[in-house]
């Protein structure tokens, strides 16, 4: 049968942000996808060379804003292990909370532009108003909505008070209730299933050898999580990953919908061990970072990594990222082949593609 | 690093990807850094039940490495862009971008690295075959002082 190459991006409606896969087709049918990429690289390591350990922590928060604070705590904790430095307790509590509402956030807000990916706008309307009251929360605890910049080497530079955190534990009432309102649309509703229920299956084989991360490979019954190793506070909280084994967009979109629920959860138990004292451990006198590490944590769309070299000068001789969607590409090219062209925006949204991480 | 490093050569790097592979290793990427301007530390990083372990390869940037892409096709794009931003060519890759996975033709060629970048201007030829072309390198001094272009 005759093939013809057709371009999906670099811009188009469902996409945020800018990624070209060339779609070569049989009739309606894709029968191999090719990315490409480059149309925003920042080439944000090579700052490494000027800016000093300190001040890149404000240059990884800007790899991506949706979850600037965990690349932030990625960081520290690498250059904190090179250096030998330990974190108060309640500075590791904290970043626990707020690295779950970063990823509240951004889950939310893949779920909005899910549902708009199948042009379910009422619903994209839905979870964006919940998202709203997470941006309150990032704002009151932080100082910002976004680019909440709230960690330091040695630990975090606010500390919110007892009537603060309160608050937020009513707020996360709020959220908690409007999301089991949603719930049963998101993952029951007809259409939902129609557009996403056998899309864009991998197997947990695939995942696995495709090297796929976060709610991709859980969605697929890969039960991995960074969470796990117990970095920062998470060893002392039980974590427990989502996982879904179907393999389609439909668990891909279950296994979001349910981790925003556990974070909720994951904060509620942070809170009730939240330990009293510092916030911020003394570096005043310690020798700049002389060593490499390599460090991981879980981001909203999977795990990240850094790896960190530094010969003790006060710039770093190598800071390398690894984002989840940089991870995630080879599987969803695994995904797409037998599908319509039509299936190919719910497809490639499922990933929760993010091209600010990948081109950081 | 708290895990397991290992060193491999070049001619044995294949052959300990598939290994780990076998025994039930996920490729987690690849980290590059420039050692001196002749040199590249390439580092393999994998991952088993939260474990990891790491495969150390010093490759000189004249000589081609072998892609471990056809063992493990998620190294496609890390090797890819290696080649862009190091300049170091990879034998065998799954797909090739040659050197335009994110550079286009008039960009700097080798921008990652700090002692012997190359410019398309300072470049003789083609970019993307010219990939393993010699670089004038700077001095360590120079490489420090030099702002990101």
């Amino acid at each position: 049968m005759r093939k013809t190459v057709i371009p999906f991006g670099p811009q188009h409606p469902v996409l945020p942000e800018p990624i070209h896969l060339q779609l070569t087709m049989e009739d309606e049918r894709i029968i191999e996808a090719i990315p490409n990429l480059g149309y925003v690289h920042r080439g944000l390591e090579r700052l490494a060379d000027i800016r000093d350990f300190h001040q890149m922590i404000q240059v990884v928060e800007r790899v991506c804003g949706i979850c600037s604070m965990i690349h932030a705590a990625c960081y520290c904790q690498g250059i904190e292990e090179i250096m030998g430095i330990e974190v108060p307790p309640r500075a590791n509590y904290l970043r626990v909370i707020w690295s779950e509402i970063h990823r509240m956030q951004s889950h939310l807000l893949w779920l909005g532009l899910f549902a708009d990916s199948f042009g379910f706008e009422s619903l994209f309307m839905q979870f964006w108003r919940v998202r709203e009251k997470i941006m309150d929360i990032s704002e009151a605890t932080t100082g910002n909505r976004v680019i909440v910049s709230v960690n330091v080497i040695g630990g975090v530079r606010r500390n919110p008070d007892p009537e603060q955190i309160r608050w937020v534990l009513a707020q996360l009432e709020w959220v908690e209730a409007e999301l089991q309102r949603l719930e049963n649309t998101m993952l029951e509703d007809y259409t939902v299933k129609k557009r996403t229920v056998g899309k864009g299956v991998l197997t947990r084989q695939q995942a696995y050898e495709l090297g796929a991360v976060g709610p991709t490979a859980r969605g697929s019954g890969v039960a991995q999580d960074a969470r796990q190793t117990g970095y920062a506070a998470y060893g002392e909280l039980n974590f427990e990953p989502v996982v879904e084994t179907e393999g389609d967009c439909w668990a891909r979109n279950k296994v979001r919908f349910r981790e925003t629920l556990a974070s909720i959860d994951l904060i509620r138990r942070a809170v009730k061990r939240l330990p009293e004292g510092e916030v911020r451990a003394k570096i005043k006198g310690v020798k700049p970072p002389n060593g490499e590490t390599v460090t991981r944590v879980e981001q909203p769309r999977g795990e990240l990594l850094y790896y960190l070299k530094g010969s003790g000068e006060k710039t770093l001789d190598r800071v390398r990222i690894r984002t989840p969607t940089f991870a995630n590409i080879p599987a969803l090219l695994a995904m797409l082949p037998g599908h319509f062209l039509s299936d190919v925006p719910v497809v490639t949204l499922s990933i929760d593609p993010c091209i600010s991480c990948t081109e950081r | 690093m708290r895990e397991e490093i290992t060193a491999v050569s070049a001619e044995a790097l294949v052959g300990e990807a598939a290994t780990l592979k076998v025994l039930g290793y996920r490729l987690v990427t690849l980290s590059c850094t420039e050692i001196d301007a002749d040199t590249l530390d390439l580092l393999y990083h994998f991952d088993k039940d939260l474990r990891m372990k790491h495969l150390r390869l010093t490759a000189p940037k004249s000589e081609a490495v072998p892609s471990i892409s056809p063992v493990y096709f998620a190294a496609l794009l890390v090797e890819n862009e290696i080649q862009d931003f190091f300049g170091l060519r990879f034998e065998g890759l799954a797909v090739d971008y040659g050197g335009t996975l994110y550079l286009e033709e008039e960009a700097i060629k080798t921008p990652y690295c700090r002692f012997s970048l190359r410019t398309a201007e300072s470049a003789d030829g083609p970019a993307a075959p010219g990939l393993d072309e010699s670089a004038a390198p700077l001095s360590e001094g120079a490489a420090r002082d030099r702002k990101i272009p």
